[in-house]
């Protein structure tokens, strides 16, 4: 169980995240919400120690996260990276056993397994040689994706997967979360869509600097919480489609 | 009829010049592939020209002025990230503020410091001055610098590529970054002699950029750029002997040179062998060998 409570985060002097507190079971799909700026990168670096902590504390099966990193995989935002660095879709995917081949050594035979096991799940073997660069988007979010599943983690952190993906690979990668789920593994996934696709996840945290609501999709998508975390008073059109249709807010 | 190239290989200072012009040609691309894919070339130069004050304080104290320059190299490229994630400014601001001060600096102390240390050498190289010692030291920190860069490639790779998600899995992402620094400039500090340290941005930068245009996976970049690196050094020194000009910028501008050939000609990325470039310049023939034939 990933256990958060009262965490608070300070960007240069601006609250960026005020006492948050949630817990997420192991084997659930959970999806991070909230307007832009609401802090879900945040969340999720401050989760992982990427940025310090104002106040609260992160555990993980009751011991600080900070101290079990290699438990934790995570997918940084597609604009984090710098598609135009000199790697393949292979190297990329084998940074994942960095730290299991452990210093000065190169990655084992059973890594190269790994990878190659990784890249099948996400349909990227045959690109397997192909410069990052070249690829498109949704197959440089499955890059990353596979990177997760190689690292073999038991929970796993991803910052919008889902951008620049087209509908075809972003079923893929439903399918790849169902699957993961199903090995017992937790996910904690922040997303910019609304929706039907929410009916996806097990579970919603809906954030606005502060935890507006968590609970399974339909609790957590009413009007009064989206009120509360858009600032805007939903419109009852937009209140149908929020679990209804596909629509990007 | 090699005399032209055996000649210079009597004399000693020159046998020394090149043996140090090809391990600082192997070195400075190699080191400098890292800081190219960070895009932080310009740190290069910035921490070249930081080395001035370190060697001529250690010059002064009569201490080894390596320490010096090691010392103050590190100092700047730390100054520089910590301005960095303490303020708003950007670190090309940075970068600008922190390279021009070192350099008054150390201008200033060889100035204040009555020092005979020749500051033209180390601006621009010295290629003549080069000693069986100097030869020594520069093999060794080659050799360390490479050795590193080998135990260390993976986790380097991983920093290089996604600092954060390093820092996520557990790497120790400062040690890492000063270990990088440490590299550039015991880099720095071994190119010194052969190009200077106004130059030896190009050495880091030029091969290892021109490798870019060519390869597509990090460590080819770096073998690549190191033979091209070698070969500048190589060719430059020859030029520099027969005209008897300075081999730093001789080298430099040979390194330039095969740059502007990978832009003009690498097959996937040339601005002539586009596969664009290359239809339409088959369409104009043909269309002007038909034109000729209806003649």
């Amino acid at each position: 169980m990933l256990l958060v409570q009262h965490l608070s985060v300070n960007y240069r002097s601006v609250k960026a995240l005020e006492d948050i507190s949630f817990k997420l079971p192991e084997g659930t799909l959970v999806g991070l919400l909230g307007p832009n700026g609401a802090g879900k990168s945040t969340l999720i670096k401050a989760l992982l120690g990427l940025i310090p902590k104002q106040s609260g504390e992160v555990l993980y099966r009751d011991a600080p996260l900070q101290q079990q990193r290699q438990q934790v995989a995570y997918v940084p935002q597609r604009s984090q990276i710098d598609w135009d660095y000199p790697a393949t879709v292979w190297n990329v995917v084998m940074l994942a056993r960095t730290t299991h081949a452990g210093w000065f050594r190169s990655p084992s035979r059973q890594s190269a397994e790994i990878v190659k096991e990784s890249l099948r799940r996400v349909d990227l073997f045959d690109l397997r040689d192909r410069p990052i660069g070249s690829l498109s988007g949704g197959q440089q979010q499955r890059v990353f994706l596979a990177r997760a599943i190689a690292q073999q983690a038991d929970l796993l952190l991803l910052d919008e997967p889902l951008a620049a993906v087209d509908k075809k690979t972003e079923a893929l990668i439903f399918q790849i979360y169902d699957e993961l789920k199903a090995e017992g593994k937790t996910l904690l996934i922040s997303c910019h869509e609304w929706g039907g696709i929410l009916n996806h996840y097990d579970q919603l945290l809906l954030i606005n600097q502060r935890l507006v609501a968590q609970g399974i999709p339909k609790e957590v998508m009413t009007p009064t919480n989206i009120e509360l975390a858009y600032g805007i008073p939903p419109q009852p059109r937009h209140f149908h489609d929020a679990l209804e249709n596909s629509f990007f807010c | 009829m090699l005399e032209w190239l055996f000649e210079p290989l009597s004399f000693e200072f020159m046998r020394n010049a090149l043996m140090v012009g090809i391990l600082a040609g192997v070195l400075c691309p190699v080191v400098g592939t890292y800081l190219l894919v960070q895009r932080m070339a310009l740190l290069g130069d910035v921490m070249a020209h930081s080395v001035l004050p370190g060697l001529a304080i250690a010059f002064f104290l009569q201490i080894n002025i390596l320490i010096g320059a090691f010392v103050s190299g590190i100092i700047s490229a730390f100054l520089i990230a910590w301005i960095r994630s303490q303020t708003r400014i950007k670190v090309d601001a940075a970068m600008a503020l922190i390279f021009s001060s070192f350099f008054a600096l150390g201008v200033l102390l060889i100035t204040l410091l009555r020092n005979k240390l020749d500051l033209d050498s180390f601006l621009f190289g010295d290629i003549l001055g080069v000693t069986q010692a100097d030869v020594s030291r520069t093999a060794m920190i080659t050799l360390v610098v490479l050795a590193l860069v080998r135990l260390f490639y993976k986790e380097l790779f991983f920093y290089t590529f996604d600092r954060l998600g390093a820092q996520a899995i557990g790497l120790p992402i400062n040690s890492i970054y000063l270990g990088l620094m440490a590299g550039v400039t015991l880099t720095i500090i071994a190119s010194m002699q052969t190009v200077g340290v106004v130059l030896v941005v190009a050495l880091l930068v030029g091969p290892a950029t021109t490798a870019y245009l060519l390869v597509k996976q990090l460590h080819q970049m770096m073998g690549l750029g190191a033979l091209l690196g070698a070969v500048s050094s190589v060719i430059g020194m020859y030029i520099s002997y027969y005209l008897n000009v300075p081999s730093g910028p001789c080298i430099v501008l040979i390194s330039c040179g095969f740059f502007v050939l990978a832009v003009l000609f690498s097959p996937s990325q040339g601005l002539l062998t586009q596969p664009e470039t290359v239809n339409r310049a088959a369409n104009i023939l043909s269309r002007l060998k038909q034109t000729e034939r209806s003649k």
